[in-house]
C-alpha cells in the first residue's frame, strides 16, 4: 500500500440547526487523512457524526467550516469517483437488479460503451440468476451487494460506505464482508466504512477511527496491523476487540455504550 | 447459490392477491358450477323460442347473444378444467351467471311475451339488442365517432396533463405561476365549457375534443406533480452520487417514481372523460353515442337508447381494461410490494 494520501479532511465543522432552533455541534474541527487504497472505518456511538462526515466527503452536504480535498481539489458536489452506499433501500424500487447496477452507468451516459460491465458485475456480486428480479424479491443481503456493484461499476477512486451492512444478519453480514474485502484487494479501491461494530472494524480495518459525542470528534486512530485474511477467533484479534471495547467506555461519557444497542 | 441467505421470495401470482389458496375444485364440483353458468342463459334462450310472444319484435339478435354467451362460458369452462386456480376463478361467478340468465328470462316474459311492462319505457331485452342488428350501421358509425372523439380527447388530455404536471413537478417557477391556475381552473366540471367550447371552435369535434381533453388535463396534470414531489430524497442522492445530472433525475428518477399516481390520475380522468364526452355529444354533436341517445329520444325510441347505453357500457368498460393492462404492465415493479 502506497503512503500517498487521498483524501484530506481539514479543520471541518458542521452544525445543524434542528426545528426548535437547537444547534447540534455534528461535527467540531475534524482533521482526517485517507490514503489511498487503505481500507479505513470509522466507529463510534449514534449521533457522533459518522453520517455527517461520509455525507461531507461525498459532496451531499456542505460544511460550515473547514474544507474537504480529494487528490488536492476541493470537493464541492457530488462526483461518481466517490462512490456512496447507503444503509439500506436506496436500490430503485422500478428497476430490476439488472438495470439499477446499469443505472450506474446510465447516469453518466456511458452505458453503450460499457454495457458488458453489467453482466460481469452481477457475476462478481454472485447474483447471477437474478439479474431480472426487482429490489423486493431479493434479500437484504443481496440488495446490498447490488448497491455495491452499482456504485462501483463507476470505478470510484473512493468508496464510502455508511453501515452498508447495518440491516444485515450475522451471516450476511460475513458474507458481505468477506465480498468487500474482495473488491477491494482486486481492485484497490479507497474505502471509508462506517460501523457500529467492532469486530466488523477490526476484521475489515487498516486504520479504524473512533469518534465520540456531543459534539463529534475523532477522540483516536488506530492502526490494526493484524496480517489478511484475518481470524476472528484469533488471540490478537480477541485482544484488539477487548482494547476498542475499553476505548468505547472510557470514550463514551454514557455508562452504557450505544453501539450495543 | 452458495452460503447466501436468499429470501423466499417466489413472486405471488397476480391472481392470488386478495384470495385464499383455494386452488383445488373438485370435478362434481366443478361440473354443477359449469352447469350453473350455463342453464340460465339456456333457460332464457328456450323462453325466448317456445313461449309465444305478444310483441313485435326481432328476437334474432337476443337468441344469438345467448348463444354467444352459452357458447363462450362453455368454451371458458373446458379451457379452465385442467388449471386449478383458473377454475376456482370461473366457479367464483357461475351463481351470478345464473343469476343473469333468470334476470333476462323474467325481463323477456315480462316485456316481449306477456306486455305486462309499460311501452314504450321498458322494451324487452330482444327489442333492445334487435336495434344492434337493425341499425348496425347507424350505430358504427356513431359508436366510431364516439371512439375517435375518446381517442383524440382522451389521449391528448393524459399528453398535456402529463407535460404540465412534469413542468410543475420540476420548476419551482412553472409551479409558482401555473398551478395555482391548475387548481382553480381543475375544479371547474370541464362540461361548464360547453357553451364556449361549441362556438369558438369551427367543429363541434374540435369542441368536443377540447373539453374531453380539459377534463383528463386536470387529474393527471395534478397527480403527475404530486407524484414527482413524493419521491424520497434518497433516490435523488443515490443518482447524484452515481454522477447523474438534471435529466437523468427527472426523467430517470422523478418520474419514475410518479408513475403509479399519473396511473390513479389517469383512472380518474377516465371516468370523467366518458362522463364529458357523452354529455358534450349530446350538446350539440354531429354524431357519436351520446348524439345518437338525444335523436332516439326524439323520436321516443327508448329501445334504441338502451341499445346505446349497453353499447357504451361495453365499450368504457373495455377501454379501462385496456388502460388496467398498460398499468399492469408499466407497474411490473410493484406486484408483491403494494397490498
Ligand atoms: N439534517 C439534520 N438536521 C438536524 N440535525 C441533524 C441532521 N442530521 C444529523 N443531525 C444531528 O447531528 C448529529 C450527528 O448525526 P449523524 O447522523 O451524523 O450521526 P451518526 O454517527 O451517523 O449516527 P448513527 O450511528 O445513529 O447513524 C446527531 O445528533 C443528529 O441528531
Ligand atoms: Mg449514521
Amino acid at each position: 500500500m502506497s503512503q500517498e494520501n487521498l483524501l484530506e479532511i481539514v479543520s471541518v465543522d458542521r452544525t445543524y440547526v434542528d426545528t426548535d432552533d437547537n444547534t447540534v455541534e455534528a461535527l467540531r474541527d475534524i482533521n482526517l487523512t485517507v490514503r489511498k487504497g487503505e481500507f479505513l472505518t470509522i466507529i463510534g456511538p449514534s449521533g457522533c457524526g459518522k453520517t455527517t462526515l461520509l455525507r461531507l466527503i461525498a459532496g451531499l452536504d456542505r460544511p460550515e467550516a473547514g474544507e474537504i480535498l480529494l487528490a488536492g481539489e476541493k470537493i464541492t458536489a457530488p462526483d461518481p469517483q466517490r462512490g456512496y452506499v447507503f444503509q439500506q433501500g436506496s436500490l430503485f424500487p422500478w428497476l430490476t437488479v439488472e438495470k439499477n447496477i446499469a443505472a450506474g452507468l446510465k447516469a453518466r451516459g456511458v452505458y453503450q460503451e460499457n454495457k458488458a460491465d453489467v453482466a460481469q458485475f452481477i457475476e462478481l456480486i454472485g447474483l447471477h440468476g437474478f439479474a431480472k428480479s426487482y429490489p423486493h424479491q431479493i434479500s437484504g443481503g443481496m440488495a446490498q451487494r447490488v448497491a455495491i456493484a452499482r456504485t462501483l461499476i463507476n470505478r470510484p477512486v473512493a468508496l464510502l460506505l455508511d453501515e452498508p451492512m447495518g440491516a444485515l444478519d450475522t451471516f450476511s453480514r460475513a458474507d458481505l464482508q468477506d465480498k468487500l474485502l474482495e473488491l477491494w484487494e482486486n481492485d484497490g479501491t479507497t474505502m471509508v466504512l462506517v460501523t457500529h461494530d467492532v469486530d466488523e472494524a477490526i476484521y475489515l480495518s487498516d486504520r479504524i477511527v473512533i469518534m465520540t459525542p456531543r459534539p463529534g470528534k475523532i477522540s483516536e486512530i488506530l492502526d490494526v496491523h493484524l496480517p489478511r485474511p484475518r481470524q476472528r477467533g484469533d488471540a490478537e484479534f480477541m485482544a484488539l476487540r477487548k482494547n476498542l471495547l475499553e476505548k468505547f467506555h472510557l470514550a463514551s461519557s454514557m455508562p452504557q455504550p450505544e453501539y450495543a444497542i | 447459490m452458495n452460503n447466501m441467505a436468499v429470501k423466499n421470495f417466489a413472486p405471488a401470482p397476480v391472481s392470488n392477491r386478495g384470495r385464499g389458496p383455494k386452488s383445488t375444485v373438485p370435478n362434481k364440483k366443478y361440473l354443477v358450477g359449469t352447469l350453473f353458468s350455463l342453464i340460465g342463459f339456456a333457460v332464457a334462450e328456450v323462453v325466448s323460442f317456445k313461449v309465444p310472444g305478444t310483441q313485435e319484435v326481432n328476437d334474432l339478435a337476443y337468441r344469438l347473444g345467448l348463444l354467444g354467451l352459452i357458447v363462450l362460458y362453455f368454451g371458458i369452462a373446458v379451457f379452465s378444467w385442467f388449471d386449478g386456480e383458473r377454475r376456482a376463478k370461473f366457479l367464483s361467478r357461475a351463481s351470478f351467471r345464473f343469476a343473469m340468465g333468470i334476470v333476462l328470462t323474467v325481463w323477456d316474459l315480462l316485456s316481449t311475451k306477456l306486455d305486462i311492462l309499460p311501452m314504450p319505457f321498458f322494451p324487452g331485452p330482444s327489442k333492445v339488442l334487435g336495434v344492434i342488428l337493425e341499425e348496425s350501421d347507424f350505430l358504427l358509425v356513431n359508436t366510431g365517432y364516439s371512439l375517435r372523439l375518446y381517442f383524440f380527447g382522451f389521449l391528448s388530455g393524459v399528453i398535456f396533463g402529463v407535460g404540465t404536471g412534469i413542468l410543475i413537478g420540476w420548476f419551482a417557477k412553472v409551479n409558482y405561476w401555473v398551478f395555482p391556475v391548475l387548481k382553480i381552473t381543475g375544479v371547474v366540471p370541464a362540461v361548464a365549457w360547453i357553451p364556449f367550447a361549441m362556438t369558438v371552435f369551427p367543429n363541434s369535434f374540435i369542441g368536443g375534443v377540447f373539453l374531453v381533453s380539459i377534463c383528463a388535463w386536470f387529474p393527471v396534470a395534478f397527480m403527475t406533480a404530486r407524484g414527482m414531489a413524493s419521491t424520497q430524497k434518497v433516490y435523488f442522492e443515490v443518482a447524484k452520487t452515481l454522477g447523474a445530472k438534471q435529466r437523468y433525475l427527472l426523467f430517470h428518477v422523478a418520474l419514475p417514481n410518479a408513475v403509479p399516481q399519473i396511473f390513479t390520475g389517469i383512472t380518474t380522468a377516465n371516468a370523467l372523460a366518458f362522463t364529458t364526452l357523452v354529455v358534450s355529444e349530446m350538446m350539440g354533436a354531429q354524431g357519436g353515442l351520446g348524439y345518437y341517445i338525444n335523436w332516439a329520444k326524439a323520436w321516443s325510441a327508448y329501445y334504441k337508447v338502451y341499445a346505446a347505453i349497453i353499447i357504451m357500457a361495453v365499450l368504457f368498460s373495455l377501454i379501462m381494461k385496456v388502460i388496467a393492462l398498460i398499468q399492469g404492465r408499466l407497474l411490473i415493479w410493484q406486484r408483491g410490494l403494494v397490498k
